[in-house]
């Protein structure tokens, strides 16, 4: 049940994707989350969702894994779509008693269904080739100049991978109290919405105190180890660009000129109708 | 029969790259009253059988029956099934989330649906059982000692009386005393109320000195499924899955092959005493 939160999780296969540098796909999927959101066409989509789809093919991530990531934010998108389907003002399109359908808002629920899933797919299919320590370590290079002025990159790209580290443990942990309070009885998905509320209880409860005592272990065996931050701080495996990551950086490249081109032929009206 | 399984497969994570076939074909019957041992190295599936017997995990494939009923039968009742198959999970006081022991305690009779005085009473009652002393009961359940958590996170399954008691490893990380503590109050359930055990452990002096039978797991497998001192008298196969027979047993054998005139059944140390001393007689 919980399992099915992919977000954030690591898929292992052997993709070209897997082996690409961390600060590639970083870059790559940044570009990809801006470049959702300056199209008020449905053409740019298009090239949206080629590229896309293209990254899912090499990732030899299974679609129906990567659509799993979509059912723990179900609940936001839903609410978006709804919000803005219903709620937004402009010309009547359909109306049925107190449901009215306008154009702007059917427009609206459209495209921010299409960013919001993209979004989600996007980055989930980030860290499902990327193990947390690439990422990480990825992050930490590509930021290293901010060093400069004062900004504690190390720290914050340790802060990171621990939180990412933590997700499945967390998640197992909730499994595991989730099945010991039910052999006790406890019921987690019948009541109402007060009932519900107060079930969870007996599984917070645990689940917090086994995250701190985690999280104080943690900090004590970095401590025995002597941890002191980042300074005079050596890689075991530092990371260097190899000739496929040139290659996909050519293609991030390429996708940006395409992108800016579509951008500009909306600006001009050309593709108004698409 | 209390508990039958029937060619229980189960797997995790079917189809992704996670996937494990944790059980595989699984059959054997429990019988009411049995004190029954269950070991296997690390990672062969035993918490993952225990959690099929009730209901917690659903078998990929195979049938489960509980008191001759088909426990996947439509409209069984769950709720019911995990109140007569109590189950302690591996290091139970993880669980524990309430203000003071006894409300933790009572945490499982209300789940039930009884009413407030006779859960208190179980709960009351399962606490006398595991002995927590009545000065602990208005204490938090988080200032408690290791073994004290252990004993009042199984009083919390305990006061849901149930008729089979499973408890998975529930020794571990606990010192000698606190050891002996639990497995003599577990004797006493099994001698006293009857009550069918389940025990998964790892040292097979436990297992050689309380349990009736022995089921050996082995990479999902069911290897065996007989009295404990047949089993024992495979050592050898033991060793091949990374687990032993008790020291009683190699010192019998040792003996044996140096041309004692000893049986090798023995697997407690007061047995071993017994069949020495006849043996010495013997001699003379
Ligand atoms: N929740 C889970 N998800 C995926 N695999 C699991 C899960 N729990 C256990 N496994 C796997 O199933 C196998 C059996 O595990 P388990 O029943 O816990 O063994 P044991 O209790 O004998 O140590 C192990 O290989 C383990 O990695
Ligand atoms: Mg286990």
């Amino acid at each position: 049940m919980i399992r099915d939160i992919t977000i954030g999780q690591y898929y292992p296969a052997d993709s070209i994707l897997h082996r690409l540098d961390p600060r590639v796909k970083l870059l790559g999927t940044f570009l990809f989350i801006i470049s959702l959101f300056l199209f008020k066409s449905f053409f740019g989509y298009i090239v949206v969702f080629i590229f896309f789809a293209s990254a899912i093919g090499l990732s030899k991530v299974p679609l129906r894994f990567i659509l799993r990531g979509m059912k723990a934010v179900l609940v936001l998108f839903i609410f978006t779509v709804f919000f803005n389907l219903f709620f937004l003002p402009g010309e009547e399109i359909f109306r049925w008693g107190i449901i009215r359908i306008t154009d702007n808002g059917l427009y609206k629920a459209l495209f921010m269904g299409i960013r919001l899933s993209f979004l989600i797919l996007g980055s989930s299919l980030m860290t499902f080739t990327t193990t947390p320590n690439q990422l990480t370590d990825g992050l930490e290079k590509a930021l290293k100049p901010l060093n400069y002025i004062k900004v504690p990159v190390h720290e914050i790209a340790m802060m990171m991978s621990i939180a990412l580290r933590f997700i499945p443990i967390l998640m197992e942990e909730t499994d595991k109290i989730m099945k010991a309070q039910m052999a006790r009885g406890a019921d987690f998905e019948t009541g109402g919405l007060l009932k519900r509320a107060k079930s969870l209880i007996p599984l917070l409860v645990p689940l917090f105190v086994s995250a701190f005592r985690r999280a104080n272990d943690l900090a004590m065996a970095m401590e025995a180890r002597c941890y002191r931050g980042g300074t005079g701080r050596t890689k075991m495996k530092p990371l260097c660009y190899k000739g496929r990551d040139y290659a996909a950086y050519t293609i991030i490249a390429i996708y940006l000129g395409l992108i800016i081109g579509t951008k500009l032929l909306e600006r001009a009206g050309l593709l108004f109708y698409l | 029969m209390q508990i039958i399984f029937d060619k229980v497969n189960y797997i995790y994570g079917k189809g992704t790259a996670f996937e494990r076939h944790a059980l595989k074909d699984i059959s054997f019957c429990i019988n009411k009253g049995e004190f029954i041992g269950l070991i296997g190295h690390t990672g062969s599936g035993k918490s993952t059988l225990i959690q099929h017997m009730n209901g917690l995990i659903k078998a990929s494939s195979g049938s489960i029956y509980f008191n001759g009923e088909d426990i996947y039968a439509q409209g069984y009742n769950m709720k019911q099934l995990r109140s007569k198959v109590g189950l302690v999970f591996q290091y139970p006081e993880h669980q524990l989330f309430e203000t003071t022991v006894f409300k933790d305690v009572v945490f499982g009779p209300l789940n039930l649906g009884l009413d407030k005085l006779e859960a208190e009473l179980r709960a009351y009652e399962a606490l006398r059982m595991v002995g927590i002393s009545d000065d602990l009961l208005d204490a938090s359940p988080f200032e408690l000692s290791g073994g004290q958590k252990r004993r009042v996170a199984i009083a919390g399954v305990l006061a849901m009386k149930p008729e089979v008691l499973i408890l998975d490893e529930p020794t571990a990380g606990l010192d000698p005393r606190g050891r002996d503590d639990i497995l003599d109050q577990v004797t006493k359930l099994h001698e006293e109320a009857g009550m069918t055990i389940i025990l998964v452990t790892h040292s097979m002096e436990d297992v050689a000195c309380y349990c009736d039978r022995l089921f050996v797991m082995n990479n999902g497998e069911l290897v065996f499924q007989n009295p404990t001192k047949e089993v024992f008298a495979h050592y050898k196969e033991l060793e091949e899955m990374h687990l032993a027979a008790p020291q009683v047993t190699y010192v019998m054998n040792m003996l044996k092959e140096k041309g004692w005139n000893v049986s090798c059944d023995a697997t407690t140390v007061e047995e071993a005493r017994d069949e020495i001393i006849r043996a010495l007689g013997s001699m003379h």
